[in-house]
Protein backbone atom coordinates (compact mmCIF):
# COMPACT_ATOMS: atom_id res chain seq x y z
CA UNK A 1 0.00 0.00 0.00
CA UNK A 2 2.99 2.59 1.22
CA UNK A 3 4.78 3.29 -1.82
CA UNK A 4 7.34 5.82 -0.34
CA UNK A 5 7.89 4.26 3.21
CA UNK A 6 6.52 0.66 3.03
CA UNK A 7 4.51 1.15 6.51
CA UNK A 8 2.08 -1.67 6.72
CA UNK A 9 4.53 -3.81 5.28
CA UNK A 10 7.32 -4.56 8.39
CA UNK A 11 7.22 -8.09 9.21
CA UNK A 12 9.29 -9.65 12.06
CA UNK A 13 12.09 -12.24 10.98
CA UNK A 14 11.13 -15.54 10.45
CA UNK A 15 7.04 -14.70 10.63
CA UNK A 16 6.41 -12.78 6.93
CA UNK A 17 2.93 -12.10 6.74
CA UNK A 18 1.01 -10.76 3.70
CA UNK A 19 -1.08 -7.96 3.95
CA UNK A 20 -3.33 -7.81 0.89
CA UNK A 21 -5.21 -4.32 0.58
CA UNK A 22 -7.63 -5.27 -1.45
CA UNK A 23 -10.28 -2.57 -1.99
CA UNK A 24 -12.61 -2.91 -4.78
CA UNK A 25 -12.10 0.66 -7.17
CA UNK A 26 -16.11 0.02 -8.26
CA UNK A 27 -17.89 3.20 -7.23
CA UNK A 28 -19.20 5.36 -9.66
CA UNK A 29 -18.18 8.40 -7.60
CA UNK A 30 -19.46 11.73 -8.78
CA UNK A 31 -18.72 14.81 -6.08
CA UNK A 32 -18.65 18.76 -6.59
CA UNK A 33 -16.92 20.65 -4.72
CA UNK A 34 -19.29 23.95 -5.24
CA UNK A 35 -19.73 24.26 -1.79
CA UNK A 36 -19.16 27.51 -0.02
CA UNK A 37 -17.47 26.66 3.14
CA UNK A 38 -17.85 29.34 6.01
CA UNK A 39 -15.89 28.01 8.31
CA UNK A 40 -17.32 29.50 11.72
CA UNK A 41 -18.67 27.53 14.47
CA UNK A 42 -18.22 27.65 18.15
CA UNK A 43 -15.49 25.93 19.61
CA UNK A 44 -16.07 24.07 22.33
CA UNK A 45 -12.44 23.14 22.98
CA UNK A 46 -12.52 20.60 26.30
CA UNK A 47 -10.41 17.09 26.51
CA UNK A 48 -8.10 15.81 23.60
CA UNK A 49 -11.00 13.05 23.53
CA UNK A 50 -14.05 15.87 23.15
CA UNK A 51 -16.19 14.95 19.95
CA UNK A 52 -18.30 17.93 19.12
CA UNK A 53 -20.92 17.50 16.39
CA UNK A 54 -21.75 20.72 14.88
CA UNK A 55 -24.39 21.86 13.50
CA UNK A 56 -24.82 20.87 9.64
CA UNK A 57 -23.37 23.76 7.75
CA UNK A 58 -26.57 23.85 5.87
CA UNK A 59 -28.46 24.68 9.17
CA UNK A 60 -31.52 22.37 8.12
CA UNK A 61 -31.55 19.73 6.64
CA UNK A 62 -32.79 19.62 2.67
CA UNK A 63 -34.01 17.08 0.94
CA UNK A 64 -31.78 16.51 -2.53
CA UNK A 65 -29.15 18.12 -1.19
CA UNK A 66 -26.08 17.15 0.97
CA UNK A 67 -25.69 17.96 4.33
CA UNK A 68 -22.49 18.70 5.48
CA UNK A 69 -21.31 18.84 8.66
CA UNK A 70 -18.48 19.62 11.01
CA UNK A 71 -16.48 16.99 13.43
CA UNK A 72 -14.29 18.12 15.78
CA UNK A 73 -12.21 15.84 16.99
CA UNK A 74 -8.86 17.44 17.97
CA UNK A 75 -6.54 14.15 17.94
CA UNK A 76 -3.10 13.87 17.98
CA UNK A 77 -2.22 12.51 14.45
CA UNK A 78 0.74 9.67 16.68
CA UNK A 79 -2.24 9.06 19.20
CA UNK A 80 -2.28 5.86 17.99
CA UNK A 81 1.38 5.16 18.26
CA UNK A 82 1.23 6.95 21.35
CA UNK A 83 -1.54 4.54 22.78
CA UNK A 84 0.54 1.68 21.82
CA UNK A 85 3.76 3.31 23.47
CA UNK A 86 2.33 3.67 26.67
CA UNK A 87 0.97 0.20 26.70
CA UNK A 88 4.90 -1.13 26.18
CA UNK A 89 5.73 1.96 28.66
CA UNK A 90 3.17 0.00 31.53
CA UNK A 91 4.09 -3.22 30.51
CA UNK A 92 7.86 -2.40 30.97
CA UNK A 93 7.58 -0.80 34.51
CA UNK A 94 5.17 -3.49 35.87
CA UNK A 95 8.31 -6.15 34.58
CA UNK A 96 11.21 -3.71 35.91
CA UNK A 97 12.15 -3.73 32.43
CA UNK A 98 15.17 -0.84 31.24
CA UNK A 99 14.34 -0.16 27.91
CA UNK A 100 16.31 2.21 25.50
CA UNK A 101 15.67 3.44 21.89
CA UNK A 102 19.08 3.23 20.37
CA UNK A 103 18.71 6.04 16.97
CA UNK A 104 21.60 7.19 15.04
CA UNK A 105 22.79 7.38 11.23
CA UNK A 106 23.62 4.32 9.55
CA UNK A 107 27.12 3.69 10.14
CA UNK A 108 27.53 4.58 13.77
CA UNK A 109 28.49 1.85 15.21
CA UNK A 110 25.37 0.88 17.30
CA UNK A 111 25.96 -3.37 16.64
CA UNK A 112 29.38 -3.10 17.53
CA UNK A 113 28.73 -0.69 20.72
CA UNK A 114 25.91 -3.15 21.75
CA UNK A 115 27.50 -6.47 21.13
CA UNK A 116 30.43 -5.07 23.23
CA UNK A 117 27.76 -4.20 25.94
CA UNK A 118 26.16 -7.45 25.57
CA UNK A 119 29.17 -9.09 26.56
CA UNK A 120 30.03 -6.97 29.57
CA UNK A 121 26.80 -6.87 31.03
CA UNK A 122 25.47 -10.42 30.10
CA UNK A 123 26.38 -12.11 34.10
CA UNK A 124 24.68 -9.02 35.73
CA UNK A 125 21.45 -9.41 34.51
CA UNK A 126 18.77 -10.67 31.73
CA UNK A 127 19.54 -8.60 28.25
CA UNK A 128 17.54 -8.69 25.36
CA UNK A 129 17.58 -6.80 22.16
CA UNK A 130 15.34 -5.50 19.53
CA UNK A 131 17.13 -4.79 16.27
CA UNK A 132 15.39 -2.91 13.56
CA UNK A 133 16.35 -2.65 9.72
CA UNK A 134 14.72 -2.58 6.19
CA UNK A 135 16.46 -5.75 5.40
CA UNK A 136 18.18 -8.80 6.75
CA UNK A 137 19.24 -10.50 9.80
CA UNK A 138 22.41 -9.48 10.10
CA UNK A 139 22.74 -7.50 13.09
CA UNK A 140 20.36 -9.91 14.74
CA UNK A 141 22.47 -12.30 13.82
CA UNK A 142 25.61 -10.43 15.36
CA UNK A 143 23.95 -10.10 18.64
CA UNK A 144 23.00 -13.78 19.26
CA UNK A 145 26.36 -14.38 18.49
CA UNK A 146 27.16 -12.75 21.95
CA UNK A 147 24.78 -15.38 23.07
CA UNK A 148 22.20 -12.81 23.75
CA UNK A 149 18.43 -13.11 22.17
CA UNK A 150 17.77 -10.83 19.73
CA UNK A 151 14.82 -10.56 17.53
CA UNK A 152 15.32 -8.97 13.85
CA UNK A 153 11.89 -6.51 13.10
CA UNK A 154 12.48 -5.51 8.87
CA UNK A 155 10.33 -2.78 8.42
CA UNK A 156 10.44 -3.24 4.71
CA UNK A 157 10.77 0.07 3.43
CA UNK A 158 9.77 1.51 6.38
CA UNK A 159 12.12 4.43 7.86
CA UNK A 160 11.67 3.77 11.77
CA UNK A 161 10.30 1.53 14.31
CA UNK A 162 6.86 1.99 15.44
CA UNK A 163 5.37 1.14 19.02
CA UNK A 164 3.27 -1.08 17.65
CA UNK A 165 6.17 -3.32 15.67
CA UNK A 166 8.21 -2.77 19.58
CA UNK A 167 4.81 -4.75 21.29
CA UNK A 168 4.88 -7.57 18.80
CA UNK A 169 8.68 -7.74 19.12
CA UNK A 170 8.38 -7.93 22.65
CA UNK A 171 5.67 -11.15 22.76
CA UNK A 172 7.99 -12.89 20.46
CA UNK A 173 11.47 -12.68 22.44
CA UNK A 174 10.27 -12.69 25.07
CA UNK A 175 11.60 -10.10 27.17
CA UNK A 176 12.39 -11.41 30.99
CA UNK A 177 11.69 -9.39 34.09
CA UNK A 178 14.27 -6.97 35.72
CA UNK A 179 16.17 -6.66 32.04
CA UNK A 180 17.76 -4.12 30.21
CA UNK A 181 15.89 -4.32 26.81
CA UNK A 182 18.36 -2.54 23.69
CA UNK A 183 15.96 -1.79 20.66
CA UNK A 184 18.49 -1.16 18.04
CA UNK A 185 16.34 1.36 15.69
CA UNK A 186 16.45 1.95 12.36
CA UNK A 187 19.49 3.65 10.96
CA UNK A 188 18.08 7.27 10.41
CA UNK A 189 18.20 10.67 12.17
CA UNK A 190 14.71 11.87 11.15
CA UNK A 191 11.86 9.55 11.33
CA UNK A 192 12.36 7.60 14.81
CA UNK A 193 12.33 10.93 16.31
CA UNK A 194 8.41 11.05 16.27
CA UNK A 195 7.85 7.88 17.40
CA UNK A 196 7.63 6.92 21.07
CA UNK A 197 8.13 3.29 21.53
CA UNK A 198 7.40 2.92 24.65
CA UNK A 199 11.46 3.29 25.88
CA UNK A 200 12.34 4.92 29.05
CA UNK A 201 15.53 6.82 26.62
CA UNK A 202 16.16 7.59 23.54
CA UNK A 203 19.99 7.20 23.43
CA UNK A 204 21.57 8.84 20.24
CA UNK A 205 24.66 7.84 19.29
CA UNK A 206 26.79 9.88 16.94
CA UNK A 207 30.30 8.56 15.62
CA UNK A 208 33.42 11.05 15.28
CA UNK A 209 33.68 10.40 12.12
CA UNK A 210 30.56 12.43 10.92
CA UNK A 211 30.67 15.90 11.64
CA UNK A 212 29.96 17.93 14.79
CA UNK A 213 27.36 19.54 13.42
CA UNK A 214 24.65 17.14 13.18
CA UNK A 215 22.76 17.89 16.40
CA UNK A 216 22.15 21.14 14.63
CA UNK A 217 20.93 19.67 10.91
CA UNK A 218 18.99 16.86 12.86
CA UNK A 219 17.73 19.24 16.17
CA UNK A 220 14.63 17.02 16.47
CA UNK A 221 16.57 13.72 17.05
CA UNK A 222 19.42 15.41 19.42
CA UNK A 223 16.14 16.60 21.05
CA UNK A 224 14.03 13.65 21.94
CA UNK A 225 17.44 11.82 23.03
CA UNK A 226 18.18 11.83 26.91
CA UNK A 227 21.96 10.92 26.07
CA UNK A 228 24.07 11.48 23.15
CA UNK A 229 27.07 8.66 22.60
CA UNK A 230 29.67 9.99 20.80
CA UNK A 231 31.14 6.89 19.68
CA UNK A 232 34.33 6.20 17.67
CA UNK A 233 36.91 8.18 20.05
CA UNK A 234 39.81 6.29 19.42
CA UNK A 235 39.99 7.83 15.60
CA UNK A 236 39.97 11.23 17.15
CA UNK A 237 43.70 11.88 17.00
CA UNK A 238 43.16 11.51 12.62
CA UNK A 239 40.49 13.62 12.41
CA UNK A 240 39.29 17.74 13.04
CA UNK A 241 36.36 16.21 15.01
CA UNK A 242 35.51 19.15 17.58
CA UNK A 243 34.32 17.72 20.61
CA UNK A 244 33.74 20.40 22.57
CA UNK A 245 32.00 22.51 20.06
CA UNK A 246 29.36 19.10 19.24
CA UNK A 247 28.53 18.73 22.68
CA UNK A 248 27.51 22.90 22.90
CA UNK A 249 25.66 22.02 19.71
CA UNK A 250 23.82 19.25 21.06
CA UNK A 251 23.49 21.15 24.40
CA UNK A 252 21.64 24.00 22.12
CA UNK A 253 19.09 21.69 21.23
CA UNK A 254 18.53 19.66 24.51
CA UNK A 255 19.93 21.81 28.15
CA UNK A 256 19.71 18.39 29.44
CA UNK A 257 21.52 16.00 27.32
CA UNK A 258 23.60 13.02 28.81
CA UNK A 259 26.97 12.88 26.94
CA UNK A 260 29.18 10.07 27.29
CA UNK A 261 32.54 9.82 24.77
CA UNK A 262 33.84 6.17 24.25
CA UNK A 263 35.22 3.64 21.48
CA UNK A 264 32.92 0.53 21.19
CA UNK A 265 35.62 -0.99 19.43
CA UNK A 266 38.86 -0.16 22.00
CA UNK A 267 36.20 -0.30 24.96
CA UNK A 268 37.83 3.20 26.19
CA UNK A 269 35.19 5.44 27.95
CA UNK A 270 32.88 2.37 28.68
CA UNK A 271 33.07 2.43 32.40
CA UNK A 272 30.91 5.50 32.48
CA UNK A 273 28.15 4.20 29.54
CA UNK A 274 27.73 0.51 31.50
CA UNK A 275 27.25 2.20 35.07
CA UNK A 276 24.63 4.36 33.41
CA UNK A 277 23.15 1.25 32.15
CA UNK A 278 23.23 -0.51 35.81
CA UNK A 279 21.88 2.27 37.69
CA UNK A 280 18.88 2.84 35.19
CA UNK A 281 18.21 -0.89 35.46
CA UNK A 282 18.70 -0.84 38.86
CA UNK A 283 15.79 2.13 39.27
CA UNK A 284 13.88 0.04 36.74
CA UNK A 285 13.55 -2.72 39.01
CA UNK A 286 13.37 -0.60 42.27
CA UNK A 287 10.19 1.08 40.80
CA UNK A 288 8.42 -1.96 39.77
CA UNK A 289 4.90 -1.07 39.32
CA UNK A 290 3.55 -4.43 40.21
CA UNK B 1 9.71 10.95 5.16
CA UNK B 2 8.02 9.65 7.95
CA UNK B 3 4.62 11.36 6.49
CA UNK B 4 3.52 8.62 4.74
CA UNK B 5 2.91 6.49 7.89
CA UNK B 6 1.59 9.63 9.97
CA UNK B 7 -0.61 9.75 7.13
CA UNK B 8 -1.96 6.71 7.15
CA UNK B 9 -2.69 7.13 11.08
CA UNK B 10 -4.66 9.87 9.88
CA UNK B 11 -6.75 7.60 7.68
CA UNK B 12 -7.03 5.30 10.77
CA UNK B 13 -8.07 8.10 13.11
CA UNK B 14 -10.47 9.05 10.26
CA UNK B 15 -11.97 5.33 10.11
CA UNK B 16 -12.68 5.03 13.97
CA UNK B 17 -14.54 8.76 13.91
CA UNK B 18 -16.71 7.29 10.50
CA UNK B 19 -17.39 4.02 12.78
CA UNK B 20 -18.03 5.80 16.07
CA UNK B 21 -20.30 9.09 14.65
CA UNK B 22 -21.85 7.34 11.66
CA UNK B 23 -20.59 9.20 8.45
CA UNK B 24 -19.26 7.52 5.24
CA UNK B 25 -17.41 10.43 3.85
CA UNK B 26 -14.79 12.98 4.46
CA UNK B 27 -14.66 16.27 2.50
CA UNK B 28 -12.31 18.06 4.59
CA UNK B 29 -9.56 17.59 6.93
CA UNK B 30 -7.86 19.98 8.72
CA UNK B 31 -4.68 19.44 10.32
CA UNK B 32 -2.85 21.57 13.02
CA UNK B 33 1.03 21.36 11.95
CA UNK B 34 3.79 23.20 13.83
CA UNK B 35 6.27 24.73 12.23
CA UNK B 36 8.53 23.01 14.90
CA UNK B 37 6.99 19.54 14.47
CA UNK B 38 8.63 16.75 11.98
CA UNK B 39 6.11 17.60 9.15
CA UNK B 40 6.63 18.59 6.18
CA UNK B 41 3.85 19.51 5.06
CA UNK B 42 3.94 19.65 1.13
CA UNK B 43 4.89 15.43 1.79
CA UNK B 44 1.93 15.30 3.84
CA UNK B 45 -0.01 16.95 1.09
CA UNK B 46 1.67 14.96 -1.18
CA UNK B 47 0.92 11.43 0.86
CA UNK B 48 -3.02 11.96 1.66
CA UNK B 49 -3.58 12.55 -1.87
CA UNK B 50 -2.07 9.17 -1.98
CA UNK B 51 -3.76 7.27 0.81
CA UNK B 52 -6.85 9.06 0.79
CA UNK B 53 -7.24 7.68 -3.26
CA UNK B 54 -8.72 4.51 -3.24
CA UNK B 55 -10.62 4.44 0.07
CA UNK B 56 -14.63 5.31 -0.41
CA UNK B 57 -14.21 7.53 3.33
CA UNK B 58 -11.61 9.51 2.08
CA UNK B 59 -11.77 9.43 -1.86
CA UNK B 60 -11.37 13.06 -3.40
CA UNK B 61 -11.09 14.64 0.41
CA UNK B 62 -9.75 17.71 0.85
CA UNK B 63 -6.60 18.36 3.10
CA UNK B 64 -6.53 21.88 4.63
CA UNK B 65 -2.82 22.21 6.91
CA UNK B 66 -3.39 25.02 9.71
CA UNK B 67 0.03 25.71 9.81
CA UNK B 68 0.91 27.33 14.21
CA UNK B 69 3.75 29.39 14.36
CA UNK B 70 6.91 28.29 16.18
CA UNK B 71 6.92 30.19 19.76
CA UNK B 72 9.38 30.27 22.96
CA UNK B 73 10.28 31.72 25.79
CA UNK B 74 13.44 33.26 26.64
CA UNK B 75 14.40 33.01 30.48
CA UNK B 76 17.24 35.82 29.97
CA UNK B 77 14.42 38.13 28.57
CA UNK B 78 11.78 37.10 30.39
CA UNK B 79 9.99 37.49 26.82
CA UNK B 80 7.45 35.42 25.03
CA UNK B 81 9.51 35.13 21.19
CA UNK B 82 8.74 34.02 17.55
CA UNK B 83 11.12 31.14 16.55
CA UNK B 84 11.08 29.18 13.42
CA UNK B 85 13.24 25.98 14.70
CA UNK B 86 15.04 24.34 17.41
CA UNK B 87 18.19 25.87 16.81
CA UNK B 88 17.06 29.65 16.72
CA UNK B 89 18.53 31.99 19.50
CA UNK B 90 16.66 35.01 20.99
CA UNK B 91 15.67 37.56 18.30
CA UNK B 92 15.92 39.99 21.44
CA UNK B 93 19.15 39.14 23.19
CA UNK B 94 21.00 36.56 21.02
CA UNK B 95 20.98 33.81 24.00
CA UNK B 96 20.06 30.32 23.61
CA UNK B 97 18.37 30.02 26.54
CA UNK B 98 15.13 29.07 25.44
CA UNK B 99 12.34 26.51 26.11
CA UNK B 100 9.95 26.12 22.93
CA UNK B 101 6.39 26.73 24.22
CA UNK B 102 4.18 25.95 20.66
CA UNK B 103 4.66 24.93 17.05
CA UNK B 104 4.65 21.12 17.82
CA UNK B 105 1.63 20.30 16.67
CA UNK B 106 0.58 17.30 14.36
CA UNK B 107 -2.99 17.18 15.15
CA UNK B 108 -6.48 16.54 13.25
CA UNK B 109 -8.32 19.39 14.45
CA UNK B 110 -11.74 19.22 12.79
CA UNK B 111 -13.82 17.25 9.77
CA UNK B 112 -16.45 18.16 7.24
CA UNK B 113 -18.36 14.83 7.05
CA UNK B 114 -21.21 13.49 5.67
Amino acid sequence: MCTVCGCGDSKIEGHGHSHSHGHGHGHDHDHSHGHDHDHHHDHGHGDDKDIHFGMGLAGVHVPGLSQSRIVQIEQDILGHNNDFAGRNRAWMESHGVFALNLVSSPGSGKTTLLCRTAEMLKHRFPLAVIEGDQQTSFDADRIRATGIPALQVNTGKGCHLDAHMVETAIARLPVPDDSVLFIENVGNLVCPAAFDLGEAYKVAILSVTEGEDKPLKYPDMFHAAGMMILNKTDLLPHLDFDVERCISYARRVNPDIVVIQLSARTGEGFDQWLAWIVEGQRRAVAGKTR
Amino acid sequence: MHEMSLTEGVIRILEDQAATHGFTKVKTVWLEIGELSTVVPESMEFCFDAVARGNPLTEGARLEIIRVPGTAWCMDCSADIKVTSRVDLCPLCDGAKITVTGGEEMRIKELEVE
